[in-house]
């Protein structure tokens, strides 16, 4: 049974749809990835996934309990961290995190030592006397995230956790989140904007756009999903280029278009003609420096997704 | 061991929580203790404190000293510390009155929105508790505060006052007391509950604070003009224009407090508003007992609570309402 399941999800504000019939399942264990840009709904899923936003239609089931209508049985085995956590001024990072224990039933003295355990894991060992009001950015979500530890969760939802950390700070952070989920056995859903670092520790990635979850998968299921029955573009230098080349490479069926420019040529083909273009080219008597079939990155698949979802809009 | 840890150790017992806290009283715990700790608080009580001493300080050595000054007769020279004033300061029920919703106001104005920008709201409603707890907590942590500061002022200035005058106390004075500082608690929950509402209705807490101190503002000062103002405008009959007049300006919280603590506070006053010649005939001119003090305003006890009760409502449902999201 998957741990987070979400049926037919659609979220109306007034004229607006948030969300529009998403179908998700997460299973026990995975890292799972949102991926949209900003107002896709990701903070709406994860808002219904908490019980704190009531759905139009659908329902949304975190451990067999109905979010909507059992939202206090859900909230206790997951943890929430939002996108722009906050916490008392006056209080330091130890007595935050001792509150959130206590609002979850920890008795107080087992709140503070579990508290102090978190805090070195997180790497605020010495923060953690010192008032909040004093921390940086990146010690915000570190907290924040030992915030949503110290009620032992079994599932994380983390709301763009990335955002406003410096590039060293999130590439520690995403590792962190990565080792704590593996280590523990903690589902994790987590939304972000940018590709590049989610990528790096999910194990399954959703692209949501305009409400609508629009691939799914891994980044290379998803990468066959966009492009693989689609042609490339596959580059190859040559000297010299002789015309009857050129001309064996336009009357081969397979390949759509060909371009030269200096001693490179350019060709629209299919992914596996490249081997068929290296041989036509020793053929001819060139000589072969350099044949790149042009792999499609992260980037690719999100500008592809994105431009898809602007045209429905 | 010495005494100082001895004490600190029996503190810490005392103060120690029991193994599983309700996660209610730890919100209201801690509301509590963000409250009590904050500047705007401290800097309030010292104004209160200060204002206060000063009034009954001057009242206090008008009765040691020239007490026929005073009153000639009063029998009830401890609640006299509460209404009457000998100097520029204005008596102790108008201090309070005055100052009062200001508290009121500054503990509640943004209670919710402060949070929601601080980014505290949702991660606090995403803990196992239902949601009105939030909203409940703000309201019970704030009202402790109130009752705290009321009472401790009253018995304050009534220990004070049994000091310097060293007259034993009746019963009736101290129920008389008790009952006034009880209204005024509530009178300042109104206000709380006011700036709760507007806490939650406006994103920016100086919104908030500016509408509430615009709505005291107005009762405070222009609505009695106001009503004075329409009433001359269309009544000409005395009497008439009378009781417009005191109908209109209950609507107002301010004066359905003054004239409750005023009431309450003394117990030579017999009736509220104008009596005729007939219905004078015959009345003993004494003093009415605690009971009967309380039935006369009894409206006035009835319109507070309502209003402070609906003010609460308004902000429980509003916030239920709420989107999470900013």
């Amino acid at each position: 049974m998957p741990v987070i399941e979400i049926k037919g999800l659609v979220k109306e504000y007034g004229e607006i749809t948030a969300v529009n019939h998403l179908n998700l399942e997460i299973e026990k264990g995975e890292i799972f990835g949102l991926l949209g840009p900003n107002g896709a709904g990701k903070t709406t899923i994860i808002l219904s996934i908490l019980g704190l936003s009531e759905p139009t239609g659908g329902t949304v089931t975190v451990m067999g309990h109905n979010a909507t209508s059992e939202p206090i049985k859900v909230r206790k085995v997951t943890g929430y961290l939002p996108d722009e956590v906050g916490f008392s001024d006056n209080s330091t990072g130890l007595e935050s995190l001792i509150y959130t224990a206590m609002l979850n039933g920890i008795p107080e003295d087992e709140a503070r030592n579990s508290a102090k355990e978190l805090l070195e894991i997180v790497g605020l060992k010495d923060a953690g006397t010192r008032k909040t009001k004093t921390y940086s950015k990146g010690m915000y979500q570190r907290l924040g995230l030992a915030d949503v530890l110290i009620k032992k969760p079994e599932i994380m939802v983390l709301d763009e956790p990335t955002i406003g950390i410096d590039p060293k700070g999130i590439i520690d952070f995403l590792a962190l989140i990565r080792k704590l989920s593996k280590e523990q056995g903690i589902t994790v859903l987590l939304s972000s904007h940018l590709l590049h670092q989610v990528q790096k520790i999910c194990d399954r990635v959703g692209i949501l756009v305009n409400g609508k979850l629009l691939a799914m998968g891994n980044i290379s299921e998803l990468s066959d999903n966009l492009f693989g029955d689609n042609e490339t573009v596959i580059t190859a230098k040559v000297d010299p280029i002789t015309d009857g080349l050129i001309a064996a490479l336009k009357s081969e069926t397979t390949i759509k278009d060909v371009r030269m420019k200096d001693n490179v040529i350019t060709i629209k083909a299919g992914r596996d003609t490249a081997p068929a273009i290296s041989k036509m080219i020793i053929h001819s008597g060139g000589n072969l420096y350099r044949l790149s079939c042009q792999e499609y990155g992260l980037d690719d698949i999100y500008q592809r997704y994105f431009e898809g979802g602007d045209e429905d809009a | 061991m010495d005494w100082t840890t001895s004490i600190s150790v029996i503190l810490k017992e005392v103060t120690k929580m029991p193994e599983t806290v309700h996660p209610f009283r730890v919100m209201v715990h801690k509301e509590i203790s963000d409250q009590v700790r904050s500047w705007r608080f401290i800097l309030l009580v010292i104004l209160i404190l200060l204002t206060s001493a000063g009034s009954i300080y001057t009242l206090l050595t008008v009765i040691r000293q020239h007490p026929v000054q005073l009153s000639a007769h009063s029998t009830f020279l401890y609640l006299e510390l509460f209404t009457k004033s000998t100097s520029n300061l204005p008596p102790f029920i108008t201090l309070i009155g005055f100052l009062g919703p200001l508290v009121g106001i500054a503990l509640g104005f943004d209670a919710v929105n402060s949070e929601r920008r601080r980014g505290t709201l949702s991660r606090i409603l995403s803990q196992p508790i239902p949601r009105d707890y939030f909203i409940n907590s703000k309201f019970v942590g704030a009202l402790a505060v109130i009752f705290l500061l009321i009472f401790a002022l009253g018995f304050l200035v009534l220990g004070l006052g049994i000091l310097v005058i060293g007259l034993p106390l009746t019963l009736g004075t101290v129920m008389r007391i008790i009952v006034f500082l009880l209204f005024t608690c509530v009178y300042i929950a109104f206000w709380l509950n006011l700036g709760i509402t507007f806490s939650i209705t406006f994103r920016g807490a100086s919104t908030s604070a500016l509408s509430v101190l615009a709505i005291w503002l107005f009762f405070t000062i222009f609505y009695s003009m106001l009503v004075n103002f329409v009433v001359n405008l269309t009544i000409s009959n005395p009497y008439a224009a009378h009781y417009l007049g005191l109908a209109l300006s209950r609507i107002s919280p301010n004066a359905l407090y003054n004239e409750l603590t005023t009431i309450l506070l003394t117990p030579s006053i017999r009736s509220i508003g104008a009596m005729s010649f007939a219905q004078r005939v015959g009345t003993i001119p004494s003093t009415l007992p605690l009971g009967q003090s309380m039935l006369l305003v009894w409206p006035d006890i009835t319109a507070l609570i309502a209003a402070t009760l609906i003010c609460f409502g308004v902000s429980y449902m509003l916030f239920m309402r709420e989107e999470i999201r900013a």
